[in-house]
């Protein structure tokens, strides 16, 4: 076992013993924070995809992560109100069944990822990462001025969604969920990297041009990475808006996109535990300092510009030094 | 009278007022080395861009294994069978030797879109990869990271990569380049080697090794090809000693 | 539908444009120069309008205050580019845009820390409070039209300084090979310092005007940042041509767009649909327009070569 996956084991293990430690000390707050580490992570796992695997700066994940929590809303809220979304071919009541929400965040994510992606891929350098925050905005503004979903002020979600066999309004229910879907895409991660795709992947990245001299077009290979990576993080929206009961254009916003970046570098960009570490960095730079004070971004921008500069490689990368691929 | 394994019928690329390719055309003929030579500012290095499929040519036609290519970009070419090396070296520097090469293989055997084997535990990859390594004679460097090659290394792997694809043509650009004498005789003893394998287009400046390798030397000077011919044609021919040595030829 | 509101709109576009111009000029300066992609550029423009602000308070001028913002724009450009900016011209886009990310952090919580949270208030000068008379009869406000007048002044300026001096030269000398001009002797730390500081200045400008119509706040950078970059992305990043005619075109699409938008659907969809389908479309509208340019042209209209 390499040094790296130790340490990453290890994270994990601790993001599991803390939610599990407050509830023996009947303190329900830090159940609800790990949850929201372990939330932030899954989005953070899905950007790691695109960006850390393929180089892909995509400044627009947060429309993603807003059109899972606005999928999970929708279906939620006319699933409360017992009002179908539309009546025609058939009758469609929305859901409150986590499953049924998961898979539509997923699909609706993935198929907004498709035409965005393959207009955005056609660009490169600073020009992909303008047009993809351009197309997040593009949603945002849309969602800000769409009243029917709460335009400006957000969508409340009255009630937790249901999973089968388990009481999702109990905090720890709802952090085993979660936490067990981190689990699952950092397997996919893995799986995906190590495989041939993952091999492509990471070759687009390193030297685009080697891999068309090898016979193998970099814009497939991008678009689907871009594609599974959206599914990913909208999924992570979904939880995300189940979990706060609410769901506003904030979700689609730069500075989410911004956040989603930020989780992945300071966990290390392209390693596969790197955004546990980083959710987990930032949730509690967040609480801690934002216990303090409330400017406590001004820490965090001078933390992340430290770690720009200094500490190129995150937290893994400083814990268990420079990746080899083998 | 075998068919030309590549054939390329009066190209023409022009950059505002530089005419780079001014109505090129050259064959290559299975089992040969055909090896291109002239002096600097030729357009050697657009010739071998078009060919390979990452600049378009104004007017002309490419033609690989009897079919038109001009429709088809790097990866197609590549795909087709075409394969080629770099003047400067162009690796996939994070990856090892063995990694570089297994991208060469996972493409001659198909789709890359494979989600859920592990490559570097996956035999029908690594020893295909090993293999090229072997002949390219720079295996035992297989699991150092590109970056960490020297430039000798460096060219080799390129050449394995090559090797992988089981091209049905070279493309090799200045692949001497940079290299001490030793390097040079192995490189061009390896070369000779392969022109059973594929035949090869080689854009070359190192004189020893053109006289020593090609079958038939075409020289290009101001994007035209001025003289065709096999190496002591070639060395006779005036206008090329013109071209190359001045009037005192 | 008057002429005289038309023409309004149409002004309001114009005037919405040169203020983008002004910001995405020095964007696309710094990044045609430097190859900086600077996320920061709306703090700047945030520290040019806190200090117009605060400068006509204290003193009753918003001259004073406009000096104090080009001031304050240009040494907090140039603070930011000896101190941070510098280490990233050799770095890759991703750390680049994280630092300038963290910039806006930086920025926008240490002026929250020094002014508060609550927006200050700049007023128009005496000189500029007036209004014109348009064509049409309608009364346009003479400080919209001196701000047209600025971009006008700003451009020319710009022009004459890149095409006509030899800072200019060395600019553009620094956009097509930044190796050489450095084997040229010429100093480019220096350079990269004053064209930083250029950006900011032009930054500041804007955000001091625009303060003067709208308040001054923290965060009001970032949305004017980020249509910004729309206008170079359009117009090719590097090409200050391109800003001027992709910031003009996007101001007007914009302005027009909302104004024209709703009052399209409205006439198919009935008035409350109508109004509220139309000013969601009108905000989506140029970020519409810049994939749809994109799709066909990858680099922008008017790229410049690097």
């Amino acid at each position: 076992m390499t040094r790296e996956t130790a340490i990453g084991l290890f994270l994990v293990a601790v993001l599991l013993a803390f939610p599990l430690v407050a509830s023996a000390l009947g303190e329900p707050f830090y159940i609800t924070l790990a949850t929201r580490m372990a939330v932030l992570a899954l989005a953070a796992v899905g950007l790691n995809l695109a960006l850390g695997l393929g180089g892909l700066v995509s400044f627009g994940h947060a429309a993603f992560f807003g059109i899972g929590g606005y999928v999970a809303g929708i279906l939620t809220s006319h699933a409360f109100n017992q009002e179908p979304i539309f009546s025609a071919p058939f009758e469609f009541m929305g859901s409150d069944q986590m499953p049924v929400v998961w898979l539509f965040a997923v699909l609706v994510s993935a198929l907004a990822a498709l035409p965005m992606g393959a207009i955005s891929l056609r660009t490169s350098g600073v020009y992909f990462i303008m047009i993809t925050l351009a197309f997040a905005q593009m949603i945002y503004y849309f969602a800000m001025s769409w009243p029917a979903y709460g335009g400006e002020d957000g969508l409340p979600i009255l009630s937790r969604n249901a999973f089968p066999g388990l009481n999702t309004a109990n905090p720890l229910s709802l952090f085993a969920i979660c936490y067990g879907l981190l689990m699952v895409a950092l397997l996919v991660f893995a799986v995906l990297r190590d495989s041939r795709f993952g091999a492509a992947l990471l070759a687009s990245r390193q030297n685009a041009t080697r891999l068309a001299a090898v016979g193998i077009a970099p814009f497939p290979i991008r678009l689907a990475a871009f594609v599974i990576s959206a599914a990913i993080t909208g999924l992570a929206g979904a939880l995300y808006a189940d979990l706060n009961r609410f769901v506003s254009p904030s979700m689609l916003s730069w500075q989410m996109s911004g956040e989603l970046i930020v989780l992945v570098i300071l966990g290390g960009t392209g390693r596969l535990f790197g955004p546990v570490a980083g959710a987990m960095l930032f949730v509690m730079i967040e609480f801690v300092l934002g216990g303090i004070t409330e400017q406590w971004q001004f820490f965090l921008g001078l933390i992340l510009l430290g770690v720009v500069l200094f500490a190129r490689g995150g937290l893994v990368g400083v814990l268990a030094g420079k990746v080899r691929h083998g | 009278m075998a068919e030309p394994v590549l054939s390329i019928r009066d190209l023409r690329k022009t950059f505002g007022a530089l005419k780079a390719t001014d109505g090129v055309s050259i064959d290559l003929m299975p089992g040969e080395i055909h090896a291109l030579i002239g002096p600097n500012g030729a357009g050697k290095s657009t010739l071998i861009h078009q060919i390979a499929g990452s600049i378009r040519p104004d007017s002309g036609s490419i033609r690989f294994l009897g079919q038109d290519v001009g429709a088809l970009g790097v990866a197609g070419r590549a795909r087709m069978g075409l394969g080629r090396s770099f003047q400067i070296s162009s690796l996939a520097l994070e990856f090892s030797a063995l990694r570089n090469v297994m991208l060469a293989v996972q493409s001659r055997q198909g789709s890359s879109f494979r989600f859920l084997k592990d490559v570097l535990r996956d035999r029908s990859l690594t020893e295909p990869a090993m293999a090229a390594l072997e002949r390219a004679g720079v295996a035992a460097r297989a699991h150092v990271p590109a970056a960490e090659l020297s430039h000798g290394e460096r060219r080799q792997l390129e050449i394995a990569i090559a090797l992988a694809l089981g091209p049905k043509a070279f493309l090799l650009d200045e692949p001497m380049a940079g290299m001490g004498p030793e390097g040079s005789r192995t490189l061009t003893g390896f070369l000779d080697g392969l022109r059973q394998e594929a035949p090869i287009l080689l854009v070359e400046h190192d004189m020893d090794a053109v006289f020593a390798l090609a079958d038939r030397i075409s020289v290009l000077v101001y994007g035209r090809i001025i003289a065709s011919g096999t190496v002591d044609e070639i060395r006779s021919h005036p206008e090329v000693r013109r071209a190359y040595l001045g009037e005192a030829a | 539908m008057s002429t005289a509101l038309l023409i309004e709109q149409l002004l309001n576009g114009l005037q919405f444009g040169v203020m983008l111009f002004l910001m995405a000029a020095g964007l696309t300066l710094i990044f045609g120069v430097m190859g900086l992609i600077n996320l920061a550029h709306g703090s700047l423009y945030m520290v040019g309008a806190f200090a117009c602000a605060a400068v006509a308070a204290a003193t009753g001028s918003f001259w004073l205050g406009l000096v104090a913002s080009l001031a304050a724009a240009a040494a907090a450009g140039a603070l930011v580019e000896i101190v941070v900016v510098r280490r990233l011209y050799d770095r890759d886009h991703l750390d680049q845009v994280l630092a300038t990310f963290a910039l806006i952090l930086i920025f926008s919580e240490g002026t929250r820390w020094l002014f508060g949270s609550f927006p200050l208030y700049l007023d128009i000068p005496s000189a500029l409070s007036g209004a014109v008379e348009l064509p049409g009869g309608a009364r346009y406000p003479l400080y919209r039209l001196a701000i047209i007048g600025v971009g006008i002044v700003v451009a020319a300026g710009l022009y004459t300084l890149i095409s006509k001096t030899r800072l200019g030269m060395r600019i553009r000398a620094g956009e097509s090979d930044r190796e050489m001009i450095g084997a040229l002797g010429v100093d480019i730390r220096t350079l990269y310092t004053v064209v930083f500081a250029l950006g900011a200045a032009l930054a500041g400008l804007a955000g001091a005007l625009v303060g003067a119509l709208q308040s001054v706040q923290v965060g009001m950078g970032e949305p004017v940042l980020i249509l910004a970059f729309v206008v170079i992305v359009i117009g090719g990043i590097g090409s200050i041509k391109g800003a001027l005619i992709g910031a003009i075109l996007v101001g007007l699409v914009d302005t027009l767009g909302r104004f024209l938008l709703p009052k399209l659907f409205v006439a198919f969809m009935g008035p409350s649909q109508g109004t509220t389908m139309g000013a969601a479309i009108a905000s989506m509208l140029i970020y519409v327009v810049m994939a749809f340019i994109l799709a066909f042209r990858p680099r922008g209209l008017f790229s410049a070569n690097a």
